[in-house]
Parts: structure tokens; sequence; C-alpha cells
């Protein structure tokens, strides 16, 4: 990777500045644009809350460094505004959740291919079959509600059939948790996965709670609450796996590192000029936040930096289509399930989760009812018996253009 | 007139990719639902909660009763007032929204180069009787000692039904001829609204009440009428179809 975190400074914090119409510029196409730019602003606008929520925690218990949280903070508060804004009210709720369970399965998936630690590469892939399902469980809601296709915002990158079965995913809280890595030893790009995905997890937990209710539905509503537990119990699992033992500011600074790093990534593969230039400046501006954390973590614990960050950060996430990876997977992994910190056949699960699953499904699975009987088809369910054909010319024509 | 609508990379459809479409369609033959049944299970699942629902509120009982005509009191009497004043309630409610509405279309129309089809000063005329009309029945609920500034039932309602509206009206990226259709989408349901309202009010024996409703409908009727008349022609011309 080209860029060096200690040569390449960024833009300085004080000259870090934006005007309300740089903050709501023109969304995305919902219709033309790749649908990989939308899972890069969906991902990012994750890591941008996760770094909100992180910087208050941190000033809660850090009283030296509230006013520097609080300058970087509110630049952080106003990329998070751009990008997300960059989502077209044209997306119904329900549409932009589909997209959430496609950033969820295409970015899990490659890191955890990406991922050096077995155990944790591991603890992805569990992960993963469960979004995966709640993609398929969305799609029939989408199709059966709203009368709308899926795959107008997966746009074919992603499989829409049942991964591991939600109702069985609910867990007892001790079989969420999992072992963590260690600061010292893991890898960096360790450190950047784990933030990544707990980043992004956390952001569909607090969407599925704030968005349920927007539906009048109740079998809607159900839906969001059933998918919103598991949401929570994959915050739990993924912010288990971030060593405890990690100082504030080594946090803080492993955080700045880690959006300098995705928003690398977005800059280096988008393909809209307009959206490209985004995430350049909002690199820049990481930069500069990192030079902040990295001097304050000089001046108060006395160290390195370089003794927790390398000076060019691993390969950025690919994005692009994962489907036989995650077809592998959902073929080789789909029976497992978490005893304790490990995985095990679903025949050695332990009481305390089948338990908790019992009580909380007594009077049914909403996700079961939403997708009785459901296989997604091009153009909808409804036109089972008369699957539109396809127009081979014309397609190979137009394949051209992605 | 320009064209509105253009070709270009529109990536939401499988021909778009059609290898990887294949691909999904072949996993898809192969992996059965979850869970059997069909879609009757949101159908009963949604049953349930009918049964056990309440209602999404009530109409306020009126404020006070000093000083309302004792003729409107008497007209009232043995009906059921509460169901008159939800309509009324709504009326008001969507008249005012229609204000703004017309609002969000003639911003729309003011910056769209290419408008020669719809008059601005038209549209304010019609955004004007929007807010005439509301106030009319606004005094109408006043004259039967209802109170104009709660939200009925049916209001409250309407408004759900209009949010889509306004989601249309005010995204810079619509067109005007997708914002007249949203419009008369409004028109469309504001003249029925107003024809039920008048036999409503005449069978409550509100009669002169009833007349000026009258009126409000016959500039509805000129709204409807234009509105679905410029849509109309917007949408020929972009086909290049207009005679």
């Amino acid at each position: 990777m080209a860029l060096n975190l200690y040569e390449d400074k960024g833009c300085p914090l004080d000259r870090q500045r934006f005007t309300w119409k740089e903050l709501v510029q023109p969304p995305i196409s919902k219709l033309d644009d790749d649908a990989f730019t939308r899972v890069r602003v969906i991902l990012m606008n994750g890591i941008e809350m996760e770094a909100n929520r992180f910087s208050h925690a941190c000033a809660r218990m850090n009283r030296d460094l509230q006013l520097p949280l609080a300058q970087v903070r509110i630049v952080e508060q106003h990329q998070a505004t751009m990008v997300n804004g960059l989502l077209g009210a044209d997306h119904s709720t329900l549409e932009t959740t589909v997209a959430y369970e496609q950033v969820a399965i295409e970015i899990t998936a490659v890191v955890a291919q990406n991922e050096p630690d077995p155990y944790l590469a591991q603890v992805y892939r569990f992960g993963m079959l469960e979004d995966f399902h709640h993609l398929y469980r969305y799609s029939a809601m989408l199709d059966r509600l709203e009368g709308k296709d899926a795959n107008n915002i997966l746009q074919c990158y992603t499989d829409i059939v049942p991964g591991r079965p939600t109702v069985v995913e609910h867990r007892a809280p001790q079989d969420n948790l999992r072992e963590h890595y260690h600061r010292a030893g893991a890898a960096p790009l360790t450190k950047l996965n784990a933030l990544t995905i707990m980043s992004s997890e956390q952001q569909t937990q607090n969407f599925y709670l704030n968005v349920g209710p927007l539906y009048a539905d109740p079998v809607a509503r159900q839906l969001y609450a059933e998918i919103a537990s598991i949401e929570e119990q994959h915050v739990t699992q993924y912010e288990s796996i971030i060593d405890p033992n990690e100082s504030w500011l080594e946090k803080w600074m492993l955080h700045e590192a880690n959006e300098v790093y995705n928003y690398y990534g977005c800059m280096q593969q988008e393909p809209n000029p307009r959206i490209k230039a985004i995430w350049e400046r909002c690199l820049d501006y990481e930069l500069g936040h990192l030079q902040v954390a990295m001097d304050l973590f000089k001046q108060y614990e006395r160290r390195d930096p370089a003794e927790i960050l390398p000076a060019e950060l691993p390969e950025p996430i690919k994005y692009e289509s994962q489907r036989e990876f995650v077809r592998r997977i959902l073929n080789q992994e789909v029976d497992l399930r978490a005893l304790g910190t490990q995985f095990v056949d679903k025949s050695r699960e332990g009481d305390a989760s089948r338990r908790y699953r019992a009580d909380v499904n007594s009077s049914g699975s909403p996700t079961d009812t939403v997708a009785a009987g459901y296989q997604w088809l091009p153009g909808t369910e409804l036109v089972r018996g008369k699957e539109l054909p396809f127009n081979e010319e014309l397609a190979r024509d137009t394949e051209l253009i992605r | 007139m320009g064209k509105s609508t253009i070709s270009g990379k529109n990536r939401t459809g499988i021909d778009m990719s059609p290898i990887d479409a294949k691909e999904m369609m072949a996993l898809v033959r192969v992996s059965p639902p979850s869970s059997a049944g069909n879609e009757q299970a949101i159908a009963e699942r949604r049953s349930q909660y009918f049964a056990e629902a309440g209602v999404i509120g009530s109409v306020p009982p009126p404020g006070t009763l000093k000083g309302i005509a004792s003729t409107a009191m008497e007209k009232l009497t043995g009906k059921n007032p509460e169901a008159f004043i939800d309509k009324l309630g709504c009326r008001l409610a969507f008249e005012r929204a229609g204000v703004r509405l017309y609002d969000a279309l003639i911003a729309k129309c003011s910056a769209a180069p290419a408008n020669s089809i719809v008059p601005l000063d038209r549209l304010q005329d019609f955004r004007n009787e929007e807010l005439e009309h509301f106030k009319l029945v606004e005094n109408a609920m006043r004259s039967i000692g209802a109170d104009p500034t709660a939200q009925t039932p049916s209001a409250d309602v309407d408004g759900m039904a209009s949010i889509g509206l306004v989601q249309v009206l005010t995204d810079p990226r619509t067109s005007v001829a997708h914002c007249l259709e949203a419009i008369l989408i409004a028109e469309l349901a504001d003249n029925d609204a107003w024809q039920l309202l008048i036999a409503l009010t005449e069978k409550m024996g509100m009669s002169d009440m009833a007349r000026d409703f009258q009126n409000a409908l016959r500039e509805e009727d000129e709204h409807l009428a234009y509105i679905r008349q410029w849509f109309r022609q917007m949408v020929m011309e972009d086909a290049a179809v207009a005679s």
C-alpha cells in the first residue's frame, strides 16, 4: 500500500472545515450507481458512527483528552453527515436494509479471508452466515410487503437463499462472547478487521432498532425486532474479540488508523468520480486526525506509535462479489453453533442457548413467517411459473458496462 | 422541451448481469425455503394483531359548547358528530398540506429550465385556493364547536398516505412530470373527498356549509383538469408523440 502513516500527514485538523452545502450533496443513484458504491457509503457511515461513539465514551473517562476529542469529533460528525447523506430518499427503508445486509455479507466475507488469525477468521465466517440468512428474510419481506425485487439493490453480486436459520441464531449471552486478540502479538490487520466489522454490525443494530417502528405492519416490526436482536449478539461477539487491555489512547489511534485504512480502500476502488473525491477528502482529514492521536499518544504514554501501527497499512478490503467463498462456507459451516467461545456442531450445542431460544421463540419466529415458502425469483416471486426470459444478445452488450 | 427520460447505466435488472443471474438462479433451484408455507403466514400473523389492535386515535370532544349556534346543535342531534368532525378535520389537514405540496411544485417548476407547459401564475392561484379551502373548513369546524387545531384520525391516516407525495415533490432529482404525477394523485383523492364531504354535510343537515363546499369543489375540479392535462402533455412530449 502506497500510503505511509508517518510521512503522509494529511490535512491539519485546524484547516478541516465544511459548509452545510458540502454536507448535503446529491445522493448516489439507486438505479445507475454500482451496488458497491452503496456498500462503501454504508460501511463508511458505520465506521464514522463508531468513531463518534468511541470518542464520546473516551471523553467521559479522560478529562485531559476532552478538548482534542471534541475537536476531532465535530469533523467526524460532519464526515458522517456527508457520507450517510449519499443514500437517496428513493430507497425504502427495507431496500436500505437489504443494502445493509449486502455490506455485512460481502465485507465480512473479505475480512474472513484476509484475517491471519484462524480462530478470528472462524468468528467472521460464523457471523457472515447469519447475516446471509437475514438477507434472504428481508428480501422476502421486501417482496411481500412492498412488491419489490431485492436484486434491484443487490445487482446480482449476492445470492438470495437461506443461510443459518434466524430461528436458531438466538443464543444465551455466554455463547456470544469470543476470545480476544492480544494487543502485543496481533497483526495490525487483525486489529483493523475487528474494528471494521464491529463498527459495521453496531451501525446495523442501531439502524434496525430505529427503523423497525417506521413500519405500520406488525409483521415487519417483528422481523426487525428479531433480526435486531441477532445484531446485538453480533456486536457482543465482535467487540469481545478486541483486546480490552489496550489503553484509551491506543484504541483512539487504532480507530483513526482504521478510518484511514478504509477510506483509502474506498478511494482506490470507487468508479464514481464525484464520490471518489469525497473519499479522498475524508482520507486526507483522517490522516490529520491520526496525527493528533499519535501526538497525544507520545505525550501521555511516552511510547512510540510505531509500537502499535506500521508505516504502511495492509492491503485494503476488496469491493467485489464473494459469491464462491460464501457458497463454500454455507456448504461447510451452516450447521455450526456457538458453545462458549468455541464453535461446535449443532448436535453439541449447550443447554443454555437451547433454553433461551425455546423461550424467545415460544410464540413463533417472525422471520419464519415472513419467508414461509419463499424462493427469490428475478422480478419477485409473483412471476413464478412465468419467469422472465433472458435476452442473451442484449445482456452480452450491457455486461460490458460493468 | 427536452427529454426528461434518458437512457443510461441502469444496473437494477438481471439483463445487466447475465452470468451472475444464471448463477443465482441455479443456486435458488437447489435451495428449498427455510420454512414451510407461503405468504398466507404473513396474513395470519397480521390477523392476530388486527384482532388485538385498538384504534389509531379519537376525535376530541368540542372544547366548549358556548357560542355554538343552537341551530347547529339541533341539526347534529341524533347523529354521530364525531364522524363528521373527523372528516372535516381530514379535509382541513389535506388542504393545508396541499398548500405545501404546491409550494414545492412551484419551486420545482421555477427551477426547471425547459418548463414551458406549466404556467407559474396558475400554480400560484391553485396554491392560494388550497389555502382558502383550508380556511373555509377551519371556519366550518369552529361553527359546530370542533377544534380545528386538533389532528383527527382520518387526518392522521391521510398524512401517512401522503408522505410519499412530499418526498417526490421535494427530491431535487425528480422531474416536473414526476411531480405533476404526485400532485395528480393528490388532486384525484382530494376531488373525490370533497364530493363525499359535501354529501355527508348535506346529510348532516348543514346546507349552507354544503353550498360553500360546492364552491371549493368547483375550484378543485379546475385544479384536477389542468394538472391532468399538463401531466399528459409532458408525458407525450417526452415520448415524442405529442400531436
